[in-house]
C-alpha cells in the first residue's frame, strides 16, 4: 500500500440538464472519502446536484508536445461547424 | 410551560453551540486540507442550529434576549449542555467519535421532532435533520477507517471509545423540563432514541472492528450545570469578544 494519499479529480453537475464539469482535485484515501471531501470542498455554496470523483491516475491525457499535430489540422475546417443550420429554440442546450 | 420549553431549548442549543465550538477549534489544524474545510462546515451546521434554538428560546422567554445574549452572556453553571460535547478534542479519533455519537442521537431526534406540535420546532428540525445525517456519514466513515486502519489509528480509536462512551448516557436522560415538553408533544422523548442510536453505532462499529463497552458509571451533570474543568477554558474563549466589547456585532 502506498503511503501517498491518492489524488482525485472532481466533477460537479450544477443542475439537471447540464453535464458534469471538472472543478478541481483533492486528496483522499478512497472513493467514499473522496466523495465526502468533494462535497465539503466544492459544493459549499450550492454549486451542485451531483458529484463524480475519478482517480487522477485513471486519466490519460494528451501530450502538450503533440498539441500542434492533434489540434491544428481542425482549425481551417469551418464546414465541420453546424453553423449552416438554424436550430429551433425548443432544442435548448446542444 | 414556557419556562420548561425555554430550558429544554437551552439544553439543545447549548449542546449544538458547545460541540460546534469544539469542532471549530480544528479550523486551520485539521490533518488534511480537505478535512480543514469539512470540519468548519460541520461546526457551522451545529452553530447554525444553536442560533435558531436560542432565537426561539428568547422568544419563548419573552424578556427580549436575543441569540447573542443567550449564547455569550451566561455563567458556566447556566449552560445546560451534556458533558459529551464539552470534552476536549484530544486527537482526531476522539473528535470524530464525539461527532458521531452526537449526530447518531440528533438525527433520529430531529426526525421525531418533525411531527412536533410546535411549528418553529418543526422548522428547526427540518433543516437540522439533513445536516445530522451528513455528520453521521462523515464521522462514521472516519471511525470505520481509523478503527480498521493502522495499529496506531486502531489503538487511538479504541482509546477514544473507552473514554467517550460513559458520556453517552446523558443524551438519553430526561430533565424535568424535557419531560414536560415531551408530554406536551413539543419535543421528542430522548429515551425513545436509544434503539435507533444503538443500531447506527453498532452498524458502524461492526465495520470499524470496535466494541461498545458496557458503562457501569455514566457521566452525568451537564444538564444541571455541573460541568468539567475544561468548560471554563472553553467559555473564556467563546465569550471573550462579547465580554470585552459588550453588545458589539459585525
Amino acid at each position: 500500500m502506498s503511503k501517498e494519499t491518492p489524488l482525485w479529480e472532481v466533477f460537479v453537475r450544477p443542475r439537471n440538464g447540464l453535464s458534469h464539469k471538472h472543478c478541481g482535485s483533492l486528496h483522499a484515501a478512497d472513493e467514499v472519502m473522496a466523495l465526502q471531501a468533494a462535497r465539503d470542498t466544492y459544493t459549499r455554496r450550492g454549486e451542485g446536484l451531483s458529484i463524480w470523483v475519478v482517480p487522477s491516475k485513471s486519466i490519460f491525457a494528451s501530450d502538450p508536445d503533440q498539441t500542434a499535430e492533434n489540434f491544428d489540422p481542425s482549425v481551417d475546417k469551418v464546414y465541420r461547424h453546424p453553423t449552416f443550420y438554424d436550430i429551433p429554440d425548443e432544442v435548448g442546450h446542444m | 410551560m414556557s419556562q420548561a420549553l425555554f430550558n429544554a431549548l437551552l439544553e439543545l442549543g447549548d449542546d449544538h453551540l458547545i460541540l460546534g465550538h469544539r469542532v471549530s477549534e480544528w479550523c486551520g489544524h485539521a490533518p488534511l486540507l480537505e478535512e480543514d474545510l469539512a470540519m468548519p462546515n460541520m461546526a457551522l451546521d451545529n452553530i447554525g442550529a444553536s442560533r435558531n434554538l436560542y432565537t426561539y428560546a428568547g422568544v419563548v422567554e419573552g424578556k427580549g434576549r436575543d441569540e447573542d445574549q443567550i449564547a455569550y452572556l451566561r455563567l458556566d453553571r447556566e449552560y445546560k449542555n451534556c458533558l459529551l460535547v464539552e470534552r476536549p478534542n484530544e486527537d482526531f479519533a476522539h473528535t470524530m467519535l464525539k461527532q458521531l455519537f452526537f449526530a447518531a442521537f440528533m438525527e433520529p431526534y430531529w426526525q421525531a421532532a418533525l411531527s412536533s406540535s410546535d411549528e418553529t420546532v418543526r422548522g428547526i428540525a427540518g433543516k437540522a435533520v439533513k445536516e445530522m445525517a451528513y455528520h453521521i456519514r462523515h464521522a462514521g466513515e472516519w471511525v470505520i477507517r481509523l478503527g480498521d486502519g493502522t495499529d496506531e489509528s486502531a489503538e487511538r480509536m479504541r482509546a477514544a471509545v473507552e473514554e467517550m462512551t460513559p458520556y453517552v448516557e446523558e443524551l438519553f436522560t430526561m430533565s424535568e423540563d424535557a419531560q414536560a415538553c415531551a408530554e406536551n408533544g413539543i419535543l421528542p422523548d430522548r429515551k425513545a432514541i436509544r434503539l435507533h442510536w444503538n443500531q447506527t453505532i453498532s452498524n458502524i462499529f461492526d465495520q470499524a472492528l470496535l466494541e461498545l463497552p458496557e458503562v457501569k458509571f455514566p457521566q452525568l451533570g451537564g444538564r444541571t450545570g455541573h460541568h468539567g474543568e475544561e468548560m471554563g477554558f472553553l467559555l473564556s474563549q467563546l465569550q471573550y469578544v462579547q465580554r470585552a466589547y459588550p453588545g458589539m456585532s459585525w
